[in-house]
Formats: C-alpha cells, sequence, structure tokens
C-alpha cells in the first residue's frame, strides 16, 4: 500500500502525543529480543512493570490484551453485527461465523436495545466482566449503524466498561473516527496476509463500494485498507491487535512477513491462531481437507514472531456471542428470555469494590511467582519442558483433572514458567464416572507435557496418564500456577541432576477441532 | 422483473437489506424477501444486483422466472 498515505492531523487531537506513545509502544518488544527470551509469560503476558504505565491501565483488566488478566477478568460478545461484506475460505455463514466458530450452533441476533439490557445483566451478575465487544457473527463495520448504536447505548448506561471490536479491516478506515469518538481502546484487526496472491487463496470476494472483486483484486484491495486501517487507529493511539489465522500450505511461513508488517505500522500484539477446520463445518477449507496446524507447529510460529512483537498465546477463538472468563462460556445462562426475566441491579460501586479484590489477588499471584522464581536463582539447565494445568481461574490449579475443558500449557526452564497455550478437551468425566475414550482425547491433546497439575484426580485417569509418561501432579491443589510449576521444575532438576530420573524428550499434541461450547 | 430470495439458503444475515437501492428487502419470518413490485434487478443504478453480489451463499439470490425480465422504460 501507499506508506505516505497523509492523514489529515487537524483532526486528531494530540496526534503528536499519541504517536509518540504508540511509537514507544512500538518500539518496546517486552520480551522481545534483547535478552528477555525466558521472562515469564512475556508478550501478551507483559505484566505491570514491563509496559509503559499508559498502556498498562488499558490492558490490565482486558482479558484479550493481558495474558495476566485473562485468568481474573471476564469479557462478553454481543452478536448485533450479522453482515460481513468478505468472504473467507474459513468461514460458513450457513451456520455462523468461522472466526469464532463451530457448525450447528446458531447464536441468537440481538438488536441494540436487547444487547444494552444483556450486558447491565451480565455486568450485575459477573462483577469481574470488564470489556463488552462486538465481533460478529459477520462484520461490526459491515453493520455499522447497530454497531455504534450498541456502544452509544452501553457507554451511557454502564459507562465504567471498556468498548471492543474486531473487524476484517476493509471498511476500517471509513469509521476510525467513529471508533475513536466512542473512546473505544481495543480493536483487533484479522490480517491472514500481506501479499494478494496469497490473499486470494484464502478470500474468494470482497464486496465494496457497490461492487464484488474476486481473486488478486479482492485480496489488494483488502490488503491496502487493513494496514490503511491499522496505521490510522495507532495514530490516534488506539491499541491494535492483530489476528491471525494459520493455514499450514497457505500462510503459515507468510506470517513471519505479516508480523513485521503490522508490528511496523504500531501493532501492539499478534494473535496466530490455529486453523479450525472440519468438513463438517462445511467451510472451503473443511471440505477440501485443508488441515490446521499441530500444536508443535503452532507454537515454532508464535516463538519465531515472538522476537518481533508482543504474541497473544491465550486465545480461545471464541464465538460471538461469547460470555465469561475465556476458557468458560456462560452464554447459555443469559439467553433473551432469561435476561428479561431478571431483575437487573447494576451497581457501578459494588462492581468496583469487587474489580479491588480481583485486583489483590492478581498481585498476590505476581508476588509468588517472584518469590519462587528468586529460588531457581543459580540453578542452570538446558532444560525445557511443558507442563498442563487444570484451572477455573484466579491463577490456581484448583480444576479437577475430569472436569477440566481445557488445560492451560506453561513452558518451565531455568528461566521461570511461561504461559504458552492452551488445549481444550472433551469433557473427560460425565456423570461421575469416567469415559475411557475421551482420556484417550485428553492424552492427545497435552501429548507434548511432562506433567499435568490437577486439584485433585481418580486412581484410574492417573495409572493411565503415568503409563503415557505423563505425571499427575496433584500436591499444588489450590495452590497458585506458577509458583508451583517452578516448585515442581526444581524437583524435578534435582532428580534429573541426581540420576534418579532422565530427561526425555515428548512429542507432537493434536489441536482439538470445533469450538467450546457450554457442557450440554 | 425481479430477483428472488431462497429461503432456505438465506442466512438473514441481514448483509442484503442495506445495500438495496429500492428499499425492496425486508425481514419476514426469520429471512429476508424481496418485494417483486419494487425489485429492478438494480438495473441503472448497479453494475450488478447488489443483494446478490453480498450475498454469503452462492445461489441465493437469483432471477425469479414467474416475473418477466425488467424493462428499463426508454
Amino acid at each position: 500500500m501507499d506508506a505516505s498515505v497523509q492523514h489529515d492531523q487537524a483532526t486528531i487531537p494530540d496526534g503528536d502525543k499519541l504517536s509518540s506513545v504508540m511509537q514507544t509502544i512500538a518500539e518496546h518488544k517486552g520480551c522481545g529480543t534483547s535478552g528477555g527470551s525466558g521472562k515469564a509469560s512475556c508478550g501478551s503476558g507483559a505484566g505491570e512493570n514491563d509496559l509503559p504505565p499508559e498502556i498498562w491501565e488499558k490492558v490490565k483488566n482486558h482479558p484479550c490484551y493481558s495474558e495476566e488478566a485473562h485468568h481474573h477478568y471476564a469479557r462478553m460478545h454481543v452478536a448485533v453485527a450479522p453482515a460481513c461484506n468478505i468472504q473467507c475460505n474459513y468461514c460458513n455463514r450457513k451456520y455462523d461465523c468461522a472466526n469464532e466458530s463451530r457448525p450447528g450452533v446458531v447464536s441468537e441476533k440481538l438488536s441494540p436495545e436487547q444487547a444494552a439490557k444483556k450486558v447491565l445483566a451480565v455486568a450485575s451478575t459477573i462483577p469481574q466482566m470488564t470489556v463488552l465487544g462486538i465481533a460478529g457473527p459477520g462484520d461490526p463495520l459491515a453493520n455499522p449503524e447497530k454497531t455504534f448504536k450498541t456502544f452509544e447505548l452501553i457507554a451511557r448506561t454502564a459507562p465504567d466498561i471498556k468498548l471492543c471490536l474486531s473487524t476484517n479491516g476493509l471498511a476500517l478506515p471509513d469509521h476510525v473516527d467513529t471508533i475513536a469518538g466512542f473512546n473505544v481502546d481495543h480493536v483487533t484487526i484479522t490480517i491472514n496476509m500481506v501479499d494478494p496472491e496469497i490473499g486470494a487463496k484464502i478470500y474468494p470476494w470482497v464486496f465494496w463500494k457497490h461492487k464484488r472483486y474476486t481473486g488478486v483484486e479482492a485480496a489488494k484491495l483488502l490488503t491496502d485498507r487493513q494496514l490503511q486501517g491499522l496505521e490510522m487507529l495507532t495514530e490516534r493511539g488506539i491499541l491494535c491487535k492483530v489476528n491471525s489465522v494459520m493455514i499450514p500450505g497457505v500462510n503459515d511461513k507468510h506470517l513471519v512477513e505479516v508480523n513485521k508488517a503490522v508490528k511496523s505500522r504500531g501493532a501492539f500484539l499478534h494473535n496466530i491462531m490455529p486453523l479450525i477446520s472440519s468438513p463438517e463445518h462445511g467451510t472451503v477449507f473443511g471440505l477440501t481437507g485443508q488441515r490446521g496446524p499441530t500444536a508443535q507447529e503452532l507454537k515454532a510460529l508464535q516463538d519465531e514472531c515472538e522476537g518481533e512483537m508482543n504474541m497473544m498465546r491465550h486465545c480461545r477463538q471464541c464465538r460471538a456471542d461469547a460470555v465469561g472468563l475465556l476458557g468458560e462460556d456462560r452464554s447459555a445462562e443469559f439467553t433473551t428470555d432469561k435476561i428479561m426475566a431478571m431483575e437487573v441491579n447494576y451497581d457501578i460501586d459494588s462492581r468496583k469494590a469487587y474489580q479491588e479484590a480481583v485486583e489483590s489477588e492478581r498481585v498476590a499471584k505476581v508476588v509468588a511467582r517472584q518469590e519462587e522464581l528468586a529460588s531457581l536463582a543459580g540453578q542452570s539447565s538446558d532444560i525445557k519442558l511443558l507442563v498442563a494445568v487444570a484451572t477455573k481461574g484466579s491463577g490456581l490449579i484448583n480444576e479437577h483433572f475430569g472436569h477440566a475443558k481445557e488445560f492451560q500449557v506453561y513452558e518451565l526452564s531455568t528461566a521461570g514458567a511461561k504461559f504458552v497455550g492452551h488445549r481444550r478437551v472433551d469433557l473427560y468425566c460425565q456423570g461421575g464416572y469416567g469415559d475411557e475414550d475421551s482420556l484417550e482425547t485428553v492424552i492427545r491433546a497435552i501429548n507434548d507435557c511432562h506433567a499435568v497439575f490437577v486439584a485433585k484426580i481418580g486412581g484410574c485417569p492417573k495409572s493411565d496418564l503415568q503409563a503415557a509418561g505423563i505425571e499427575p501432579v496433584d500436591q499444588f491443589a489450590h495452590e497458585f500456577i506458577e509458583k508451583s510449576a517452578i516448585a515442581w521444575f526444581k524437583s524435578y532438576l534435582d532428580k534429573v541432576n541426581s540420576g534418579e530420573i532422565q530427561h526425555v524428550v515428548r512429542g507432537d499434541a493434536e489441536i482439538r477441532q470445533g469450538a467450546l461450547t457450554s457442557a450440554a | 422483473m425481479t430477483l428472488k430470495i431462497i429461503a432456505s439458503q438465506c442466512t438473514s444475515c441481514s448483509a442484503c437489506e442495506p445495500e438495496c437501492p429500492n428499499v425492496a428487502i425486508s425481514e419476514k419470518n426469520g429471512t429476508f424477501v424481496i418485494d417483486p413490485k419494487k425489485c429492478t434487478e438494480c438495473i441503472g443504478h448497479f453494475d450488478e444486483p447488489q443483494c446478490a453480489a453480498v450475498c454469503p451463499v452462492d445461489n441465493t439470490c437469483v432471477i425469479d422466472n414467474s416475473f418477466p425480465r425488467y424493462q428499463p422504460p426508454a
């Protein structure tokens, strides 16, 4: 695109100040190349001391923009934007948008008024819900009236809630001023390519200015508009996250280029997600048998890009009507019928008090991690390994093995514990008894891990895990994740050093296809 | 003189509604319908029918053969 696009500075108050802030962020590599490779959960995991204070203030309670926040704070999406202006080969609109999801589950469409009511109902029930996002199921900016009407209503009735949106970027340059006017300070753009030849393999067409464009022409138009929109947002000091779908053989290697392109335009965070693809989704990629990446392929690409900028690894590729912490889905509690029957008592002060308590919990977790990390000082070893953790949130090992819908994955080394991803699993335990087939699914999902940390585990799965070479660890039940993982790693190293055990490298793991839905 | 929407294929995404230059499209019983009295196939407005160009499902906004093709006034 034309990098010399000029924007009218007169319409951007404080443009200079904001762009200098954005420059700082662009230069700030978090755990980038400069010797920080082992810093705990860097990138999206950048904590209070890693970021400029004004940026920390923006991300500290946004679960999608801060790995640390996602253990404590919840978000919700409202499905007010069904229309879309482009077609993607990983999406099938007969069901819903594949950006967030799985087939067959049709989200309720909401009017802006219903959405505003839903936000108040959720905010009253879940006080740690701090972010309202509009992510479809189409594209928010292909439905500008509905999107901005929703923001207007929520800004009026629940002013403490952060507003956020996620777009394909085609219409973005036309709406940047309106977005800034609503004080939306987080925008996500899905950018899968910066090369139209590659784009033509991902996007069959785009609809722009009353015309359908196809092939390379369509992809060129899209990439130009995406990058222009990104520049316009970062100039205004709006934090931008870039989502990219990793499609092996199509754009996997190219995403390194995408990473550089978005970093140079001031993007704050890059989220590389695995392609969700299965024939039953009815998508083009699903039907042509295009596979998604394995856990190792995804992590290798994320690691490669992390030298360049902050990476998000805690994305759950959630639905356009998701409610709750990132790893959970409480949308079934808030259907339109239920909301209408609910007594809503939106109390900004009690929300604030609750969030202060959450904040002290978060701080306690960080302190515990740092204390434990100090005890690793002086140890040196090349060993790097992965462990899986069953958690319900709050940064604690507080989930029963059999109840876990997902496991969080940490990479342990003498530099500490670093969050590197999560694995969704089918519910293993249903109705109180174990199901053998599901246990196999769990083992496949965490096959690259040396240990799994749980609050509790039954005897049967315990021995099966051991047989698969994964150590079940329940001695740290209800303790902080990172602190416990570091303590376990210390004793692991001791055992290796004393010759009691031998360190072996684990294999690859499977990324489950399909999306997280509430338990039936 | 009109297009129609195949109801069984319509996803109700509403993308077509605001694109119609004749305000011929509205929601009815969960899907969208085209008012044949208002549709002009976009002739005189655009190069292609807008509903068909923006629709995410191929062959869903199609020519309705039960009406004669639209003839713009001479």
